[in-house]
């Protein structure tokens, strides 16, 4: 397969990643879009081309991790898991629903694939870098995976974890910042602004590179980049845009916790389809 | 009588059982010479993780340790165990449902001169109401190494309270701690005392005073107060003509509070529950703030007559 394959490949999953996430809430009538959308580029390259993981076997030991520790962005988990083939597409419909394997925030008990429990944000970093550790402890030469939010990064507990896990030098570590700026309240620059972003995960002893968190190209650089790094946890800086693909969802904070109407949902599907 | 500390009797058990089981993880933050895991930091120094001052992160980090396979043990004082972390023991522990042992020491009024800030009455409260914990408090050195071995070979979240100061020898080497049966220290017709940790070698001087007084008291041993022993304390409730517990905790949401939730709605019995009455503690040796909320054998005594006198 040719880079351009594979680079066309992911953007298709991506894309895909994208409709469920709009019908599936649409369906459940809430849940978090705007957060992710922001996130399915970096989602589809873990799932389908960085991760040793085995769907028919999702709990073998020497396998990579990822924690989704901003967990409100379930919705895009679920449909990565899906699409991978950890459960049926079809479950994805029951989102939020009672009896449902699928929480309104992921929960690892209820979700063949889920590795964490999440959703009170903060604490998905410090689990991933406990997972890192742990790995490292039994010997298993895998790597660890985490999505931060931004506005999560206002949170005391990401800077505890950041600087225990730079401190240890937890080097199978590698954490996205979802960087779309926003938050429920607003802008993430006006509500409490957490620049300079690089110079504080620097001084927390990481490695940190920029990219733009919808290009697969950039994706894949920097995961390689992540694995050849000694002695050091990777922060890498996405920047995104929360609502990504839907025209209407793009940058507006209204679509962080609102479920698009039906109407509103067939707009986005056609965006979708035809982008 | 023989006082023994409860910390070293901890310290010592987690280091026997790091050597038998290169599983255990032992995690502190900044208390470990407190709390006595420095013993097994010193001999498993890969295994034993310092974090600083960071409670939530050591939680949560527990939490994902554990999600690898491991048997985590985490430690600081309750106050911050249990109050500063609530919500990190609530999602990353309870409700992954992970192999952590949260080992609180330092509670309530035995904290002593350090005062309020450092002495947790509501940690049995808090812990108590999330799903998947259980809750342990061991009265004597014996009984704490017993509870550290079980609580090291049941998998899931536990949370063992543990006090500062040395208490009385009450078991021997041969005690077995069984999870979820109250240990009958003394058999008695006319009053149950039901007491935890620390409050247990008070318990046993109030029944002997009672004694003197023809007063017959059997004492209770309720280490385990999650999932509390229904069959015990109906017996006792049936069997005598009261029940008194005795906690070094607020009388909210504790052992008194367990009790009477289960009595309350299968046979009301009169009842009296000593503890701290919605007041933070203060400064003071333990002894004297015991003496100063009422956490004394005399008090016991008080209020057993008190229910006798009105039954």
């Amino acid at each position: 397969m040719t880079n351009n394959d594979s680079s066309s490949r992911l953007e298709d999953i991506a894309r895909k990643i994208r409709i469920q996430v709009i019908k599936i809430i649409a369906e459940a009538g809430s849940g978090h879009p705007g957060g992710s959308l922001s996130i399915a580029e970096i989602l589809s390259y873990l799932y389908f081309q960085a991760m040793n993981i085995d769907p028919k076997n999702p709990q073998k030991p020497d396998r990579d991790r990822f924690v989704l520790s901003k967990g409100h962005a379930a919705p895009a988990l679920y449909s990565a898991l899906a699409l991978r083939g950890f459960f049926p597409e079809k479950e994805l419909l029951s989102l939020r629903k009672i009896d449902s394997i699928l929480q309104g925030h992921p929960h690892r008990l209820d979700t063949p694939g889920v590795e964490a429990s999440t959703g009170s944000l903060g604490q998905g970093l410090s689990m991933a870098w406990g997972m890192a550790l742990g790995i490292k402890l039994s010997g298993i030469p895998a790597y660890v995976y985490c999505i931060i939010g931004d506005g999560e990064s206002q949170e005391g507990q990401i800077w505890e974890a950041a600087m225990t896990a730079g401190f240890r030098k937890m080097d199978n570590l590698c954490v996205f910042l979802d960087y779309n700026n926003l938050q429920i309240d607003g802008k993430v620059s006006d509500i409490k602004d957490i620049t300079p972003i690089r110079e504080k995960w620097e001084a927390f002893r990481w490695k940190v590179l920029e990219i733009d968190g919808h290009n697969l190209e950039q994706i894949k650089e920097s995961i390689n980049t992540f694995k050849s790094e000694t002695d050091r946890p990777t922060l890498i800086i996405a920047n995104t845009i929360k609502g990504k693909g839907v025209s209407f969802m793009e940058n507006n904070v209204d679509f962080h916790g609102k479920a698009p109407t039906r109407e509103e949902m067939e707009i986005a599907l056609e965006e979708l389809k035809n982008g | 009588m023989a006082k023994e500390s409860i910390r070293d009797a901890y310290g010592q058990t987690l280091l026997e059982l790091g050597r038998k089981n290169k599983n255990i993880v032992v995690m502190d933050a900044d208390l470990a010479k407190s709390t006595q895991t420095i013993v097994f930091g010193k001999e498993f120094s890969e295994r034993f993780i310092d974090i600083g001052l960071s409670e939530q992160d050591m939680v949560s980090t527990a939490a994902g340790i554990s999600l690898t396979g491991k048997t985590v043990f985490a430690s600081s004082f309750c106050v911050f165990l249990a109050g500063r972390v609530y919500d990190q023991v609530r999602q990353s522990v309870c409700y992954n449902n992970v192999d952590v042992k949260l080992i609180g020491t330092h509670y309530g009024l035995g904290v002593g001169e350090d005062g309020s800030t450092h002495q947790a009455l509501e940690d049995i409260a808090l812990m108590r109401t999330l799903p998947n914990m259980r809750i342990i408090t061991p009265a004597d050195a014996t009984e704490t190494s017993r509870v550290i071995e079980y609580v090291a070979g049941h998998f899931g979240p536990f949370f063992v309270r543990l006090t500062r100061g040395k208490l009385d020898k009450i078991y021997d080497q041969h005690y077995q701690f069984k999870f979820g049966e109250a240990s009958i220290l003394r058999p008695g017709k006319d009053i149950a005392l039901f007491a935890i940790g620390a409050m247990v070698e008070k318990t046993m001087e109030a029944a002997l005073l009672l004694e003197k007084e023809s007063i017959d008291a059997a004492v209770i041993n309720m280490s385990t107060i999650k999932p509390l022993d229904k069959k015990t304390t109906l017996e006792f409730a049936q069997s005598t003509r009261g029940i008194i517990s005795i906690e070094d905790h607020s009388v909210f949401g504790g052992l008194g509070s367990s009790i009477a939730e289960f009595l309350s709605q299968v046979y009301p019995t009169k009842m009296k529950i000593i503890g701290v009455e919605n007041q933070f503690g203060r400064s003071g040796t333990a002894e004297r703030l015991y003496e100063y909320y009422g956490l004394t054998p005399d008090r016991i005594v008080f209020e057993a007559k008190k229910i006798l006198q009105n039954s």
